[in-house]
């Protein structure tokens, strides 16, 4: 891991509503010398939409982004659930060699050689012996890896399906507690809420108040759409449930950050619905 | 290649697993093509190199060797003997003048009828797209 | 020369139907050495079997061709008919036109008949080269093994031991029961397991006829029918069985406790231990991977520095008889025996490798087998059904069905035969025990195909008010001292949540661990999923391919107990048959060497997996090989490896399938 240089590929939402996500990654990154280099002239990855309108489309937009970073000659890590689940998709579906050259069509040349995709996650995790500054003792962390972190594990060769345990392993080793539950893989309803919110509402809550009746301070998670699916309806949910909710839903980048030292103001903490800083003020972070 | 051309196949069965399974093919009522002609031998590993070198002497476009599946062999292990047979009788079979792939060894169990009809219309099938021996049916080696 | 005589099958229109007869008679009228050609309508039926006897007689037939169906199906019958008419049996060849022919041509009737003409022309250059094969009589010992102690194999043992046959009963447990002392009450009826189950372990331990190993495994098998030579490891119990007066003295006061696998984990046993109060024989066993004074003298073994462990023999210093005895030690018993009974039973499969029901990490997700010791009288909580995680009774449970069955992801597609009864018995069980319980049974389709099943299911649904969900579940997850189960009803289809007290796996049956191993030396086969394979699914259930070997119980696949009683009888009168023999008659199709020929090369000797080549020196001082006959299995190994052509195998010779090969396309 450290030392070692990436072929960065952000995603859009990591530029957009999830630019508290690429600026906490970045910072750790640099800490911990993981050299990243952001892959020039990288596009969308097609992300949930591409792939449900056309299968071909859904595998040559990261194929796109695949063959720049073959060009780079350097491993490929993202932040972004949703982007490392298309791109380690689009990897596995290139080895068939007709579906090779029907993308080799879409994009005018020939598709790159094999490249390995990497989620952050699982490379901040290889080495756990973090310089830490201030642990995160206290802190007690319901570790939310999403649908597409894990799933499907014949393709994605992560972590367990059902208990997945690398993100637990890495908010441990900052000091903190990672709590044992079971809707670690659970579908918070983050492709609906424009369509159904009643269904992204009833979804989140059984997440958050789970977390919650747990004696979960705060969710981590590594997707940005769980963590904005998760963080914004809070209110909502409150309002509907009759009840307080006010967890704060992290990224796992961010609660690295704080053990490495970084202020919330530099993780961009602040740009949080749900306040995370009253909680960190309480345990002794903020 | 004569679009009736129809490949002579002789099969050996172990008596104890792929006999069975033809027979359980049978039992099933599932069809394969009629130009197999099978021998009863007690195991895969009683067939030697005199029987299968016979066959193509007499003409035969293909010879298949059917055994039960490794560990599960009645004899314990004559299947592996007669997998050790099969390299070198392919070795054999080219140094013949004959297509390797004209000798095949197959396991296929006594349950296996679907299996062994399968593979019975998939070689003939194979064996047909190879068509008529090179060697015009003589194999080199004179009598045998 | 021979006069050889043809006769063709029509089995009705089974081959008639697809294969002219009258063609394949009239070629056959044309081959070689063939003096007489008829048809039969059944060949197998008593007037076909008399004509053929009667054209032998009347025509001097010196060898006969049927071609009819398999020679497995009927070989056997049509030596004893041709010998019936005077001529050797082994001068019989079956050419075989209905499984190999008709059956499978139906659709090109002129190929078919082809096809048959040339089968019986091969079969007919083969039988000319049959020889005269003689049997021979061969003695045999007497005696019985049955291999595993459940109720399958106590069946077969007692059955034996009443006929007036000498049993070895071996058991790799301490105690015999299986499975069956695990459970609490059986289906349909309710009865006590235990109840009826205790009686027959009494009657095995006092049997006269009957020797019972436990605590002991097989380790090897040799020979054949009717002289099987077995090797058994008796494990050493550290307890002078002659000593013991069972009075339990040792295992109360032993310090060491551990789960017990009995309860399976549910409780704790001690490290000097009887699996369960009944448990025959009634004498203890110490566990040496825990007991604390074999632990301090492995410490002292191994010469390590540091706090020696105590040295503990508490047991030996309370027990009444001084019955423990240290110095015990492992022993290989071998045995000599006519026929095997295999009843090795089941395990149960493996749930934690169901993530979404939490891969065993929630205390109060439990298998059906748990339940059992939990709902039993004698169990860990004597009876009470109560949370392995905090004691409390459970209101609301959920059964799961088909846990490792009818699951192709867990590569086990068949299914476990007793899990929708033994679930619809819990339940029942359940709301004896306490009228508050509310069962939710989530299944894939009832299977309750027995007698007194069906209506057993409805009793359950009826009397015990369980709630039947046809759907699978998906995730089971812990919310506080609540389960969620989550699933889906498939009849409404719609997503369901329970959240429950307790949840029952009912996993499902596999084969028991070291099944294949023991197959494997006792040359009997398995399929996949390690369950023994009978002879004839339909026809020999109870019988492996290797004679003398017999097979009873969920060895052979999940059964129900009354199955595995019909197949431990079934399997004793098998065994009977052959222990009741005067003598046993060889098979004389075996390996051969011509002396002349041989060079003394031993490649058949390395071949052969029997030990059947022995070495002798003939009067010129040459060494050469020799078959043992009785220990040839006519496998035809050697033939293949002999580079002399001096060895050869009776009834599948060189000349013979040389016959066959030539006779092809002339």
């Amino acid at each position: 891991m450290a030392g070692r240089t990436y072929a960065y590929y952000p995603g859009c939402a990591l530029h957009g509503t999830a630019r508290e996500y690429d600026v906490s990654a970045r910072l750790v990154c640099q800490t911990l010398n993981v050299k990243l280099q952001e892959i020039k002239d990288w596009s969308c990855c097609g992300a949930s939409s591409a792939a449900s309108l056309s299968p071909l489309l859904g595998i040559a937009l990261p194929a796109h982004n695949l063959k720049l970073a073959a060009a780079m000659e350097l491993p490929i890590t993202t932040p972004c659930a949703m982007c490392s689940y298309r791109l380690k998709t689009a990897a596995h579906e290139l080895k068939d060699e007709a579906t090779a050259r029907q993308v080799s069509e879409v994009l005018g040349s020939a598709v790159g050689p094999e490249v390995t995709v990497e989620p952050l996650l699982q490379v901040l995790s290889e080495d756990l012996s973090f310089p830490i500054r201030k642990p995160l003792t206290g802190l007690k962390v319901a570790c939310y890896y999403g649908c597409l972190l894990v799933r499907p594990k014949s393709v994605l060769q992560f972590d367990d399906e059902e208990n997945p345990q690398t993100m637990d392993r890495l908010i441990t080793a900052l000091g903190a507690e990672a709590i044992d539950w079971g809707l670690k893989t659970e579908c918070c309803g983050a492709g609906l809420p424009l369509a159904r919110p009643d269904l992204v509402h009833r979804l989140a809550y059984r997440i958050i108040s789970l977390a919650q009746r747990l004696g979960a301070d705060c969710i981590a998670t590594a997707c940005p759409m769980c963590q904005s699916n998760l963080d914004i309806h809070q209110k909502e949910i409150e309002a509907e449930h009759g009840e307080k909710l006010g967890l704060p839903i992290f990224y796992f980048t961010q609660l690295l950050g704080l053990a490495l030292g970084f202020t919330p103001r530099e993780l961009y903490l602040h740009k949080h619905l749900t306040n995370p800083l009253p909680l960190l003020r309480a345990k002794g972070l903020g | 290649m004569a679009l009736d051309y129809q490949p002579k196949i002789v099969g050996f069965l172990c008596n104890w697993c792929s006999y069975a399974g033809a027979d359980m093919a049978g039992t099933s009522r599932l069809t394969y093509p009629p130009n197999i002609r099978i021998i009863r031998v007690p195991c895969s590993g009683r067939v030697d190199a005199t029987l299968v070198t016979k066959c193509f002497q007499q003409g035969a476009d293909a010879v298949l060797v059917a055994g039960c599946h490794p560990g599960e062999c009645h004899y314990s292990e004559g299947n592996y003997h007669a997998r050790r047979r099969f390299t070198v009788l392919r070795e054999l079979l080219s140094f013949l003048g004959i297509e390797k792939d004209r000798l095949r060894l197959e396991w296929v169990s006594a349950a296996e009828g679907k299996k062994f009809s399968q593979l019975v219309s998939e070689f003939s099938a194979e064996i047909a797209h190879l068509g008529p021996r090179k060697d015009n049916g003589k194999a080199a080696g004179g009598s045998l | 020369m021979a006069r050889i005589g043809v006769f063709v099958c029509h089995c009705g229109s089974n081959i008639a139907g697809t294969v002219n007869i009258a063609q394949v008679m009239a070629a056959a009228q044309t081959m070689p050495l063939v003096t007489f050609v008829a048809d039969n309508k059944y060949s197998c039926s008593e007037i076909g079997q008399t004509a053929i006897r009667e054209a032998i007689l009347k025509q001097k037939l010196e060898r006969v061709v049927i071609a009819a169906c398999s020679p497995q199906m009927h070989e056997a019958t049509f030596r004893k008919t041709v010998a019936q008419a005077g001529l050797n049996p082994y001068l019989l060849e079956i050419a075989n036109i209905r499984e190999h022919c008709s059956w499978v041509h139906s659709n090109d009737k002129a190929a078919a008949t082809k096809k048959a003409i040339e089968l019986v022309k091969m079969a007919v250059a083969k039988v000319a080269r049959h020889e005269a094969l003689f049997t021979k009589e061969i003695g045999l010992t007497k005696k019985a093994l049955v291999i595993g102690g459940g109720i399958s194999g106590i069946q077969a043992a007692l059955d034996m031991a009443n006929a007036g046959y000498p049993v070895i009963l071996v058991e790799r447990e301490p105690t015999i029961g299986g499975r069956m002392a695990q459970l609490d009450k059986t289906f349909p009826t309710l009865d006590c397991s235990s109840c009826i189950l205790t009686p027959k372990m009494v009657e095995v331990a006092q049997h006269p006829n009957i020797t019972l190993l436990t605590y002991a495994e097989v380790k090897s098998v040799r020979g054949f029918v009717g002289n099987f030579e077995v090797e058994i490891l008796q494990r050493a119990r550290k307890v002078d069985a002659s000593k013991c007066t069972s009075c339990g003295i040792c295992w109360q006061k032993c310090p060491e406790k551990i789960p017990a696998e009995f309860n399976l984990g549910l409780g704790p046993r001690a490290a000097i231990y009887t699996p369960f109060p009944q448990a025959v024989p009634n004498i203890p066993s110490i566990d040496l991977a825990h007991c604390r004074y074999i632990k301090y003298q492995e410490f002292v073994a191994r010469g390590e520095e540091g706090k020696k462990p105590p040295q503990c023999r508490i047991c030996e210093r309370l027990c009444p008889p001084q019955a423990i005895d240290w110095e015990q030690s492992d022993q290989v018993l071998v045995e000599k025996v006519g026929a095997i009974v295999v009843a090795t039973g089941y395990q149960t499969f493996d749930h934690t490798r169901y993530g979404e029901f939490g891969a065993g990490r929630y205390p109060d997700v439990i298998t059906g087998i748990q339940l059992e010791r939990l709902l039993s009288a004698s169990g860990p909580t004597e009876g009470e059904v109560v949370r392995p995680s905090d004691g409390t009774h459970p209101k609301t449970v959920v059964f799961v069905s088909c846990v490792g069955s009818r699951d192709e992801r867990m590569g086990r597609a068949y299914c476990s035969n007793v899990c929708c009864m033994y679930m619809a018995k819990q339940a029942i069980l359940l709301k004896e025990h306490d009228p508050e319980v509310q069962s939710y049974i989530f299944y894939i389709d009832i299977r309750a195909g027995g007698k007194g099943y069906e209506e057993f299911i409805r009793r359950a649904q009826e009397e015990a008010r369980a709630i039947y969900l046809r759907g699978r579940i998906s995730h089971i997850y812990q919310d506080g001292k609540k389960l969620i189960v989550r699933g889906e009803d498939s009849l409404l289809g719609r997503p369901v949540e329970i959240a429950a007290d307790l949840v029952v796996l009912a996993t499902g049956i596999e084969p028991s661990a070291g099944a294949k191993e023991l197959a494997q030396s006792l040359n009997i086969s398995y399929d996949a999923h390690g369950f023994m394979v009978e002879a004839h699914p339909k026809l020999r259930p109870v019988e492996s391919r290797t004679e003398g070997i017999f097979l009873a119980g969920t060895a052979i696949a999940p059964n129900d107990i009354p199955g595995c009683v019909a197949q431990g009888s079934a399997a004793a009168v098998k065994a009977l048959a052959v222990l009741s023999r005067p003598s046993l008659v060889s098979d004389p199709m075996v390996a051969i060497v011509d002396p002349l020929r041989c060079t003394g090369c031993f490649a058949c000797q390395r071949a052969c997996a029997f030990n059947a080549i022995d070495s002798q020196v003939t009067r010129d001082g040459k060494t050469i090989a020799v078959v043992n006959e009785s220990l040839c299995k006519g496998c035809g190994l050697c033939v293949s490896a002999c580079r002399g052509v001096a060895m050869n195998l009776k009834g599948f010779s060189q000349q013979q399938l040389l016959a066959e090969v030539n006779a092809l396309w002339r």
